[in-house]
């Protein structure tokens, strides 16, 4: 049996199916960015766009490339590598084939989408929200993704059975977190594949009149949140098992790593009111309800923040470091496979604050569609998240690839880095300061009439257009870097993942997926059940299709 | 699977910290009334709003108490009416729909926000004490014209 391959290299086959799913994200990366410069220049005031392309198309173009093809991309070409390195050294013909038809379907979606948002037939931004009707072409192409993301689930769950049935014990770190993070996406996408079957499809192709907008707002958001915590857990992963290997460590505590993530798989889907906040339709009582269950991701939170620094002290300490933060000069700053991700780690502080005020019931009202949003959410996902995966990618690719991660690569990737923080605290610190005096999000350039308000709010939109060139700057880098690191010298590359500091068991209930899911399955009942009969059976006749771009 | 002794510390203070934070939400929202806002179903489609009271005559009504309700309908791209005028120190209540996409509803420098949505009325509370020009916004976006979609409050 082949069980302990973890130093050799990946099969090619294997490798390529992977390489296609991450160097397709970071091609959907280069054109989103090519879609948010432009953005961020036009709402600035800076350039207006040659007629013909419309600023809400570019915002429909930038938010479906980044958020959903970039991450989703990136994240199954992630998981299938920890599962095929840590389940077995090689992916089962039956996952790499799943693989293979996950990838085409996702792209045929991608392309299929961006063309429609091309053709201004879909401009409707990555929320879709009902009545705006797109083509249904459109939503065809987002049902194409999502299901195309489902045949990748299948495959990693494929190798982990497989794993299970050669192996006793509990699975391998990475491979646990790799099936955590699959089930909370295959629960999740739930919500926007009923709303895109049962009834955007129907509707869009007017077998049916009307489209009852509050039920659709609602399955939305049932996926919309847990979708940031997909976007998270590999992130998670990296910051679990990978950064303590990288800085010669060990993991904190293998149990409690599974823990957090078992508790994220329970805490993230039944809290989509708290997108809702502002909306009629649903009770206040049930918007509370829903406050609170979002609040409890605060503990594995804590629990991530927790391991991590005890990783970075314990291991310093181990190096011969003294005093009471003197750990902190042991930390491989020159090393791009840590300093990446430790920067995304250290923004996800004020991130998690500002997210924090997001969720709080009433005081929604301040932020609720500002632009404090969207630099909330330009810190989590788009620094935390990305600087992470940027991260994993500069030792993922090479390894994928049989390249080598050059000292040349850590140097182009820790400049990378400091222009991408340096880009996104003026951007979102812009736009966190213009949002609480409620200049709007998703808004092209105005200033209202020249009302005073608005015209107060333009220097700060100059400083997003500033940090937003800033950025693109860094997108252009990391492609460089992507392409780099296809040419540097062939080789090995380490997969680096961390041994747990004591061989501690870890407790068989957290594989018996069962009672993980029938938890979940119970909090989702408890949390939706009533509000969404109530929508369901309100008095509201639905809506007609609109076409208002 | 032990639990290292300042996880546990760590944890309980987190927990400890929750608690009270949850609980002021909770009692600002049901003892103070500050809910988010929200609202019912509107009972007709939502393109017929305007040939149905109280949205066939949107505008501002004075209540007996000296507060007011004010009926609005938000289309695109703009609202009915455009603008309103409040006296200093009134409270208002926003009653708002749409016509036909879903609407945003916000008043820069005061907490009104709203999303309006077609086939619902939402409601909002808000009193005006300082007299000025305010701006009324849809911060949702809409369509081609959304950055257009504006109104205004006078209080005087």
């Amino acid at each position: 049996m082949e069980t302990a391959k973890t130093s050799e290299r990946f099969d090619r086959g294997d490798a390529r199916m992977m390489l296609a799913h991450v160097l397709f994200a970071f091609a959907a990366l280069l054109v989103g960015g090519v879609a948010g410069l432009l953005q961020g220049l036009v709402r600035g005031g800076v350039v207006t766009l040659p007629a013909g392309i419309g600023y809400y198309q570019l915002l429909t173009a930038h938010g479906v490339l980044m958020a959903l093809v970039f991450t989703t991309f990136f994240i199954f070409g992630f998981l299938f590598s920890a599962v095929a390195k840590t389940a077995g050294g090689v992916l089962t013909p039956a996952a790499r084939r799943l693989g293979w038809i996950g990838f085409w379907m996702m792209a045929a979606g991608t392309l299929l989408g961006t063309v429609m948002i091309l053709l201004n037939k879909a401009t409707v931004l990555y929320t879709f929200y009902a009545p705006m009707k797109a083509s249904p072409l459109f939503y065809a192409a987002l049902a194409l993704v999502v299901l195309g993301s489902w045949v990748d689930s299948f495959g990693v769950l494929c190798q982990y059975r497989n794993w299970r049935r050669l192996n006793s014990g509990s699975a391998p770190i990475l491979t646990f977190m790799a099936v955590v993070t699959v089930l909370l996406w295959l629960v999740a996408t739930l919500g926007v594949v009923a709303t895109v079957a049962l009834q955007f499809l129907p509707w869009s192709l007017g077998w049916v009149e009307r489209i009852d907008v509050m039920v659709s707002r609602t399955l939305f958001w049932y996926f919309g949140h847990p979708l940031v915590y997909f976007w998270l857990l590999p992130a998670y992963m990296c910051w679990y098992v990978v950064v303590p290997k990288v800085i010669g460590g060990r993991m904190f505590s293998d149990s409690l790593a599974r823990l957090a993530f078992l508790l994220f798989l329970v805490f993230s889907v039944p809290v989509g009111f708290h997108h809702q906040l502002m909306e009629p339709g649903i009770s206040s009582a049930w918007k509370y309800v829903q406050v609170v269950l979002t609040f409890m991701v605060v503990v594995p939170s804590l629990m991530t923040a927790f391991a991590m620094f005890a990783t970075f002290e314990t291991t310093g300490r181990r190096l011969g470091a003294t005093g009471l933060f003197g750990w902190w000069k042991k930390l491989p700053w020159r090393d791009v496979r840590f300093f990446a991700p430790f920067m995304g780690m250290l923004i996800f502080i004020p991130a998690g604050a500002g997210g924090l005020i997001n969720a709080s019931h009433e005081m929604n009202a301040v932020v609720h569609n500002t632009l404090w949003v969207t630099g909330h959410f330009h810190l989590t996902v788009a620094t935390t998240v990305a600087l992470t995966f940027f991260g994993i990618a500069y030792w993922l690719i090479p390894a994928l690839a049989g390249r080598t991660l050059t000292p040349a690569m850590h140097r182009l990737g820790i400049a990378q880095t400091v222009v991408w923080v340096v880009g996104m605290a003026i951007m979102s610190g812009a736009m966190h300061a213009v949002g609480l005096l409620g200049s709007p999000r998703r808004t092209a350039y105005t200033t209202y009439g020249d009302s005073p308000e608005a015209v107060a709010w333009m220097p700060y939109h100059v400083a997003m257009a500033v940090g937003g060139t800033i950025l693109f700057v860094g997108v252009l880098m990391m492609v460089w870097n992507v392409a780099a690191l296809l040419r540097s010298p062939r080789g090995e590359t380490e997969y680096p993942v961390a041994e747990a500091e004591s061989a501690e068991p870890v407790p068989a209930l957290f594989e018996r997926w069962g009672v993980w899911l029938g938890v979940l399955a119970a909090l989702i009942v408890a949390a939706y059940a009533v509000p969404l009969s109530e929508l369901l059976n309100s008095p509201n006749p639905g809506s007609k299709p609109w076409v208002t771009w | 699977m032990t639990i290292h002794r300042l996880e546990k510390i760590w944890i309980g203070m987190g927990l400890a910290l929750l608690v009270v934070f949850l609980a002021l939400v909770g009692v600002a929202a049901f003892a103070f009334g500050m809910h988010p806002p929200t609202g019912h179903a509107l009972g007709v489609e939502p393109e017929r709003a305007t040939e149905v009271p109280p949205f066939d005559r949107p505008g501002l009504v004075r209540n007996a108490d000296g507060s007011y309700d004010a009926y609005v309908v938000a289309f695109a791209f703009g609202y009915s009416p455009a603008t309103l005028e409040i006296p200093a120190g009134a409270t208002v209540h926003f009653h708002v729909t749409s016509t036909d996409v879903v609407h945003g509803f916000s008043i820069p420098g005061t907490n009104v926000n709203a999303m309006v949505v077609p086939g619902e009325v939402n409601h909002v509370v808000h009193t005006f004490d300082k007299p000025g020009t305010y701006l009324l916004i849809c911060n949702e976006y809409c369509g081609a014209a959304h950055e257009m979609m504006a109104g205004t409050v006078v209080v005087r």
